[in-house]
């Protein structure tokens, strides 16, 4: 029977809203949709979610101890205070979280017991499609978890914070590449890692990258642990940090911008394409 | 035809080599109820996964609306409703929201969503409930919302896995009746089950299914016709020793279609009890007859026939 037979009956297409690309874009928008409302249902658990990290890190690190006599072992650095190194750190770090969060979570639980992951597959769209929306509205959680720590950062240390953008363009370039590749991050943990191990990933992935991602230093700093200085340019992180810092810090010493571009988008990619590919596992048998 | 599924096979290669479905021809027709009967591990669940775009085939082809569903699948999944074994509504939204967001998957605007959610809870009788959330639900009413969610999009096609797995028989019958509502709205369905009431009640037409092959396929009246116009007795015997003259006897009378010797007894197939049973209850005494059962002519008998077992075993 052709395809036109079939609209003939008169219940296939009535309500399909659209034919060709439309209805691709429909749908994308109509699960980006389904995230919204179930976000704006939990609002203020993903503001704490995403703000307590930085709140409480500025709080300890750039408050309390800057007034404590000799205890501030961090702010040995010198040249700049600590507030200013650890803001765009901080906005790397929330972004990976809230990327995660958004992303690896939901998505282990979906591909767990409840298989519901098995309800949005069935949406008239190509499986890469339902993936790549998941990293989409995950990189919107992450550039609000992103912004916010621009408030504290202003309002919390003991000294102020001097941040200044040069280039607005830049900032919106690597928040929106870090926000993505946190996502993408986010996919390849969701759709690789066993549900039940969701926790211990945070202890020995998540963790440990945020540590050593140039957060609490600028990269330029290691130069004095060669091998340190050379092993962590293997952690997305990283990038995230020294572009964020070129952007909103620029004072600070950072990497080229350039490099750091190019190193977000190749993170961005191999993590996108490695948790695509976890994903049409679990969901196309 | 509105489903074609031509030559389909799923090998799946792991250290075990299972061939799941192997050389499966149906074709459907517009509007029919179709079943597909068979045991537990059949390959009923896969032939509705690859189907339905969720599991790639190993060789073969299957058509929707003309649609080759593994060239096309998102434009084929336009044609398709699943409500899947198990319960996978989106457990953050209300019952309302999984209706509403459904059809915003599919296209639908707003209003249009809005209006068609309304329409199916009224439909399904679930208004009291739309604020509830899927947790909150009985098997029975979260089966009953996956109906509606699977139509909401007005396939051409609705498949239906096992849709009475678990539920009490009193959700079992609202469910029969949500399916055979669907009759009027002209969609194609096709269900697995395991359920031979339930084939036999809701189906035009039906697939007895085993080791991933067709075995019988017509309506449930012609399969009785064909194969099924027997009863089947299973006797359960305390000892087998001396058994086979009384088997080569039962064999031997006109009305026994087969007598055979099973693990723990005997089993006959004949076209009529009358007579027969005394003789056979009186020969099996001296074996230790310690149970008879008789199941009369049905999709049940046909089934025994052509697999040699109980769909419940």
């Amino acid at each position: 029977m052709s395809k036109t037979g079939n609209r003939d009956h008169g219940l296939g297409n009535r309500d399909a809203g659209g034919h060709g690309p439309a209805i691709f874009f429909k749908a994308f928008f109509g699960l980006f949709l389904r995230d919204f409302r179930v976000l704006t249902r939990e609002f203020l658990p993903f503001l704490l979610r995403v703000g307590m990290q930085p709140l409480l890190f500025l709080f300890v690190f750039t408050f309390i101890l800057p007034r404590m006599a000799s205890g501030n072992p961090l702010a040995a650095g010198g040249k700049v205070d600590f507030g200013t190194i650890l803001l765009p750190g901080l906005m790397a770090v929330a972004i990976m979280f809230s990327g995660i969060a958004a992303v690896a979570l939901p998505l282990s639980a979906e591909f767990g017991i409840t298989r519901e992951i098995d309800d949005r597959v069935m949406c008239p769209l190509p499986l890469w499609a339902v993936a790549l929306e998941k990293v989409c509205f995950s990189a919107m959680q992450s550039i609000v978890a992103a912004l916010l720590v621009i408030p504290m950062a202003y309002y919390i240390p003991a000294i102020p914070v001097r941040a200044h953008v040069d280039n607005w363009f830049l900032l919106a370039l690597v928040l929106v590449l870090a926000s993505l590749l946190a996502g993408s991050l986010g996919l390849v943990i969701g759709s690789t890692v066993n549900p039940k191990q969701i926790g211990l990933v945070f202890s020995i992935i998540v963790v440990p990258i945020t540590f050593l991602g140039c957060v609490y230093y600028p990269w330029a700093w290691l130069s004095k642990i060669r091998w340190l200085q050379y092993g962590v340019l293997f952690n997305p992180i990283v990038y995230m940090s020294e572009g964020l810092r070129a952007a909103v810090t620029p004072n600070v010493e950072h990497m080229p911008s350039w490099a750091i571009l190019v190193a977000l988008v190749f993170f961005t990619a191999a993590l996108g394409r490695w948790g695509l590919r976890g994903f049409l596992g679990r969901v196309l048998s | 035809m509105i489903v074609e599924i031509e030559a389909l096979t799923k090998i799946y290669e792991s250290k075990l080599r299972v061939v799941a479905v192997n050389g499966i021809d149906l074709e459907l027709k517009q509007g029919e109820i179709f079943g597909l009967l068979g045991p537990n591990g059949a390959g009923k669940t896969t032939t509705i996964s690859i189907a339905t775009t969720r599991a790639l085939p190993t060789s073969g082809r299957v058509r929707i609306a003309g649609i080759d569903v593994v060239k096309h699948p998102a434009h084929a999944r336009r044609h398709i409703g699943v409500v899947p074994q198990f319960n996978t509504l989106d457990r953050s939204l209300t019952v309302y929201e999984n209706l509403y967001f459904h059809c915003r998957y599919f296209g639908f605007s707003h209003a249009h969503a809005k209006s068609r959610a309304l329409e199916l809870l009224h439909q399904f009788m679930l208004t009291e409930r739309k604020d509830v959330y899927p947790a909150q639900l009985s098997g029975g009413l979260a089966q009953r919302v996956q109906i509606a969610r699977a139509i909401a999009h007005r396939p051409t096609v609705l498949f239906l896995d096992e849709p009475s797995a678990g539920l009490d028989p009193q959700s079992r019958m609202a469910m029969w009746s949500a399916v055979e509502g669907l009759r009027k709205e002209g969609i194609t369905v096709l269900l697995t089950t395991h359920y031979m009431e339930e084939a036999d009640s809701l189906s035009d037409r039906l697939a007895i299914i085993d080791y991933g092959k067709v075995l019988a396929l017509g309506s449930p009246e012609e399969l009785k016709q064909t194969f099924g116009a027997h009863t089947v007795f299973d006797l359960k015997l305390r000892t087998h020793e001396g058994l086979e003259p009384v088997v080569a006897a039962l064999k031997a009378r006109p009305d026994v279609t087969s007598a055979e010797a099973t693990a723990d007894g005997l089993r006959v197939i004949a076209a009529s009890s009358d007579g027969l049973l005394p003789d056979m209850v009186q020969a099996a005494a001296r074996f230790g007859l310690r149970d008879l059962k008789i199941v009369e002519p049905s999709l049940e008998t046909v089934f025994i026939q052509l697999t040699g077992r109980d769909l419940r075993e």
